[in-house]
């Protein structure tokens, strides 16, 4: 039966050796451009996807869905129309950049002459990818992965209520090809593996999370330790269980590698995205060359890194991943641009083109993100500090219309004396980046990267986020 | 162009291909959309978008009696044929322990809702509309120099249940919404946002005029502002805040929630004083102020007003078909479509209960003395909730999440610069003074301005 579910979820591939699918490009690009258009973008995409959820002792939910869609965009000046459908036949096609078009005062005429001169060689990112759908791990590999991971839990945690283990694997086929001559073909395949707890004695409580993810690796899951993640989450949930509530106030932290690096995310990197130059919302947009951080703080954004969560071979806008220097020495060197952040704020586009899926127009986004290694040890850091607290394991968080941000600590502990002492729960971090990076004084030399979504103009993508130990001199710590 | 789906072409394209494959229990739920929304930055369009929307998810019950799902937005003949036979092979996954069945009540008949199908303005409307509406926001005070975050969309919409035993039901909508929210800067001084969104049936029905002056007067009221001492408040929630805080902990009334072990509230926790006597809280899809209302869920059962909380206490749980099976209840129109399936809430009204002193009486923010609860720390006023996502632990209880608002002391109001409010949600509940105003229609529910004591801020100061 498991074969046979992934026989029928084969899904269908673009048409690009029989030239179907470059014609009827060549053919919307050629019209678009007719009527008036600076510029047409399409973006044709199919996606395969399946997800899983163990709950206790049980799989409890399979979900496998596909589906396929375009997106249409027309530029004119600084303008732009973005149209998307779930219709790829040839009249629904039309029909969407007509709309594209209408939005800019642009209709299709069959009498205009176009300036196209077609799409060149397709740019196939993705001819060694063909079988990375085949290759991916079976529905009874992974039912049998997350049930050894909700097992493992059982074995390891104390005071269980509840335990859950959830997969999702997301294939996507896309096909860029725009009037500037751009014409390329990718394939991305996402894994993520997640377990929870919730560990319940009496009135104390404690739930953690760790999520592992992985992109281009078909055979990831296969490697996966479901024993020393269980171990992992089952210690943070009994040092948590009997935490007490962190004291609000104004303290040193030190944050924990990997996920910590959400607050670089969070504080700075979306400040550094051209889409918040557009809108007026970044205090850095004039600061290139500037110093924006303290001197101890290198960030970097790239899309290189093999197997990242947030690697791509190319954005969505059919340009090839780079490595961008953000700030080097705690100075400001570059945005994150995309095609629309270059035309409207002079800021080159660095790859960084993304989205969610064809119903979303791209926009510069995050890929992997992190502050780089520093010279120190972690224990340096925490030594430092004679009244503090040590974030080991971060939430969620957010970053408001000024540059407020704000996340959560899912796993603290007080620091006394420069040493770790109590653990510590209900803490929210909260501040503006202006002030806080330059209050990051320390960097150690343990940077790791940890995978997570990021929500924003263009929908939710795949990213990581990542630092060495870092310490910030002052940061305010919501608390009760 | 309107969204359409044909839900007797779908029922017997899906009755010929389950034959086919031998399969004799289905259902499904369809939706399609068209959607247009524009945003400017100042003056100039700055986006237009259109969507046009399909989708479809499908289940199907094996020999066993398992259930599997699969999702599409594909309706091509292929699309649906692949979607049908890939849920029939993922039933073989299907959890024996709690499989769904069809609802009990997805053939009985459906509210009857007054919700007008308006006419699609064009795209170009919408955006002489909204460049005005930045116009005149922009131009309420010099500080206001932009409004970053911005945008008028509409939706025809279109969705479907269709089940093996007959039932189908359908669903036609359209709605429109405005969304401002406003920079506005002083030399010196830290920027400040604030905004105001308005719903309605379609574009023409906005209140513009009011979604304007309500983004301009939070906004400017926001330029004056102060670090607050870190320490405990008496807190006044608007009715905006409280209804986001009480959907962010809706698992306390959430029965799939229950069963899966992540709520706080037990399977026979009815009967239970959850809150102080005086509070009441209701699920109401079908009020007439819920833009948007579905007339059924995503199993077919019609939708209607469920009493949660009367008196203080825990009276219903929110249910699917297969956990109202599980506490011998019947489902309340709250599921979503799945193998295993979600359930949520509508629309919530939250206030007095009837016939029960609601706290203490005569309570007002803006009353020159103050109140006796205030004391010399002053009244904390929250307006507005931040990043829910991450600040609330539902399964735990507690949260801590960053607001905008304001400090009232001696008779003056003054906006908190920045700051989080943090508790237990149990603790809240018990804690409440007493409602102060009339409920206030918003666009997730109704509710009264809510007094809560003893509150932990965390200011800057």
């Amino acid at each position: 039966m498991t074969q046979a579910l992934l026989a029928t979820a084969v899904p269908v591939a673009f048409d690009l050796h029989e030239g179907s699918w470059h014609g009827r490009l060549e053919s919307l690009l050629s019209q678009g451009q007719a009527a008036g258009a600076d510029l047409v973008e399409l973006f044709i995409e199919r996606s395969d996807n399946l997800g899983v959820l163990a709950e206790q002792d049980t799989i409890t939910n399979v979900s496998p869905a596909f589906g396929m869609g375009a997106g249409i965009r027309v530029f004119l000046g600084h303008r732009d129309g973005f149209v998307s459908t779930n219709d790829l036949s040839d009249a629904g096609l039309l029909a969407a950049l007509d709309q594209a078009l209408a939005m800019l005062g642009l209709q299709r005429s069959v009498q205009s002459l176009s300036h196209f001169n077609g799409l060149p060689a397709l740019r196939d990112f993705a001819s060694e990818k063909r079988d990375w759908l085949a290759q991916s791990p079976t529905l009874a590999e992974t039912t049998e992965a997350l049930l050894r991971g909700t097992d493992q839990l059982q074995r390891h945690g104390q005071h269980l209520q509840s335990r859950r283990g959830s997969y999702a694997r997301n294939w996507q086929a896309v096909l860029v090809a725009a009037s500037d001559g751009t014409f390329a073909h990718d394939i991305r395949l996402h894994q993520t593996l997640g377990l929870n707890l919730l560990a319940a004695d009496g009135e104390h409580r404690a739930s953690v999370g760790r999520r592992y993810g992985t992109t281009d690796r078909p055979d990831d899951l296969r490697q996966w330790d479901a024993e020393a993640a269980a171990l992992d989450l089952c210690q943070s949930a009994g040092r948590m269980l009997y935490a007490d509530y962190v004291e609000a106030g104004q303290f040193p932290v030190v944050l924990a590698n990997r996920f910590g690096g959400v607050i670089f995310h969070e504080a700075c990197g979306h400040l550094l995205e051209t889409t918040q130059v557009e809108r007026g919302t970044t205090p850095f947009a004039d600061q290139v060359e500037q110093p924006i951080a303290h001197e101890a703080v290198t960030a970097i954004d790239e899309g290189l890194t093999g197997g990242a969560f947030g690697s791509i071979a190319m954005d969505d806008e059919g340009m090839a991943s780079q490595r961008t220097v953000l700030i080097e020495n705690g100075v400001l060197k570059r945005f994150l641009s995309d095609r629309a952040g270059e035309l409207r704020t002079g800021h080159p586009r660095t790859g960084s083109g993304r989205r969610q899926n064809h119903a979303f127009a791209a926009a510069s986004r995050m890929r992997n993100t992190f502050i780089a290694a520093g010279p120190h040890s972690p224990e340096q850091l925490i030594a430092s500090i004679d009244h503090g607290l040590y974030c080991k394991s971060m939430g969620g968080g957010s970053v408001g219309p000024t540059g407020q941000f704000n996340f959560a600590v899912e796993e603290g502990y007080r620091i006394e004396n420069g040493q770790l002492s109590s653990p510590v729960k209900g803490a929210t971090l909260i501040g503006e980046a202006k002030d806080v990076m330059p209050r990051i004084s320390m960097c150690a030399n343990d940077l790791e990267l940890a995978a997570g979504f990021c929500g924003s103009v263009s929908g939710s993508i795949f990213v990581t986020v990542g630092q060495p130990h870092i310490k910030v001199d002052s940061i305010t710590v919501g608390g009760r | 162009m309107d969204a359409t789906l044909d839900a007797q072409a779908l029922r017997t394209r899906l009755e010929a291909l389950a034959a086919q494959e031998g399969i004799g229990q289905w259902d499904l739920g369809a939706a399609c959309s068209t959607d247009t929304s524009v945003q400017v930055d100042r003056g100039e369009a700055k986006q237009l978008k259109g969507a046009q929307r399909r989708s479809i998810t499908l289940r199907a019950w094996n020999a066993a009696g398992l259930v599997g799902i699969t999702s599409t937005s594909d309706l091509s003949e292929a699309g649906l044929a692949r979607a049908l036979i890939g849920a029939h092979e993922a039933s073989a996954f299907g959890n024996a322990a709690e499989t769904p069945a069809f609802s009990p009540l997805a053939t009985e008949p459906l509210p009857t809702l007054n919700q007008p199908l308006r006419e699609q303005r064009s795209i170009l409307d919408l955006l002489d509309t909204l460049k005005e509406a930045e116009r005149d926001l922009i131009g309420r005070h010099d500080a206001i120099a932009t409004v970053p975050y911005n945008g008028l969309a509409q939706r025809s919409s279109e969705r479907i249940y269709l089940n093996s035993d007959g039932a189908c039901r359908q669903q036609q909508l359209t709605t429109a919404s405005l969304y401002l929210y406003a920079r506005a800067e002083q030399v010196g001084r830290k920027p400040r946002s604030s905004g105001a969104v308005r719903v309605a049936y379609g574009a023409d029905d906005l209140d513009i005029t009011g979604c304007i002056d309500e983004a301009a007067e939070r906004t400017i009221a926001h330029l004056d502002y102060a670090p607050i001492n870190t320490g405990y408040y008496t807190c006044v929630f608007s009715p905006e805040a409280f209804l986001d805080l009480i959907g962010a902990f809706s698992s306390l009334f959430n029965a799939r929630a229950i069963l899966d072990g992540i709520s706080l509230s037990h399977k026979d926790s009815i009967g239970e004083q959850l809150a102080v006597p005086f509070l009441s809280i209701h699920d109401n899809g079908l009020h007439p102020a819920n833009i948007g209302a579905l007339s059924f869920d995503g199993e077919g059962t019609p939708t209607s007003r469920l009493c949660l909380l009367e008196g203080g206490v825990l009276r219903n749980f929110l249910h699917s078909e297969a956990t109202a099976r599980a506490f011998g209840a019947q489902p309340t129109g709250h599921a979503g479509l799945g193998a295993k399936v979600s359930v949520g809430p509508d629309w919530f009204e939250i206030g007095p209960t009837p016939g029960v002193a609601s706290g203490e009486q005569g309570l007002d923010r803006f009353a020159s003395r103050g109140h006796s609860a205030a004391g010399e720390r002053g009244l904390v006023v929250i307006e507005s909730l931040s990043a829910l996502h991450a600040g609330v632990k539902a399964s735990q209880g507690s949260f801590s999440l960053p607001f905008d608002g304001w400090l009232l002391r001696h008779g003056e109001q003054r906006s908190i610069e920045s700051a989080t409010v943090a508790g237990d949600i149990r603790q809240l509940l018990q804690g409440i003074v007493g409602f102060e105003g009339q409920p206030k229609i918003t666009p997730s529910g109704l509710c009264p301005w809510v007094w809560v004591d003893h509150l932990s801020i965390t200011g800057e100061a």
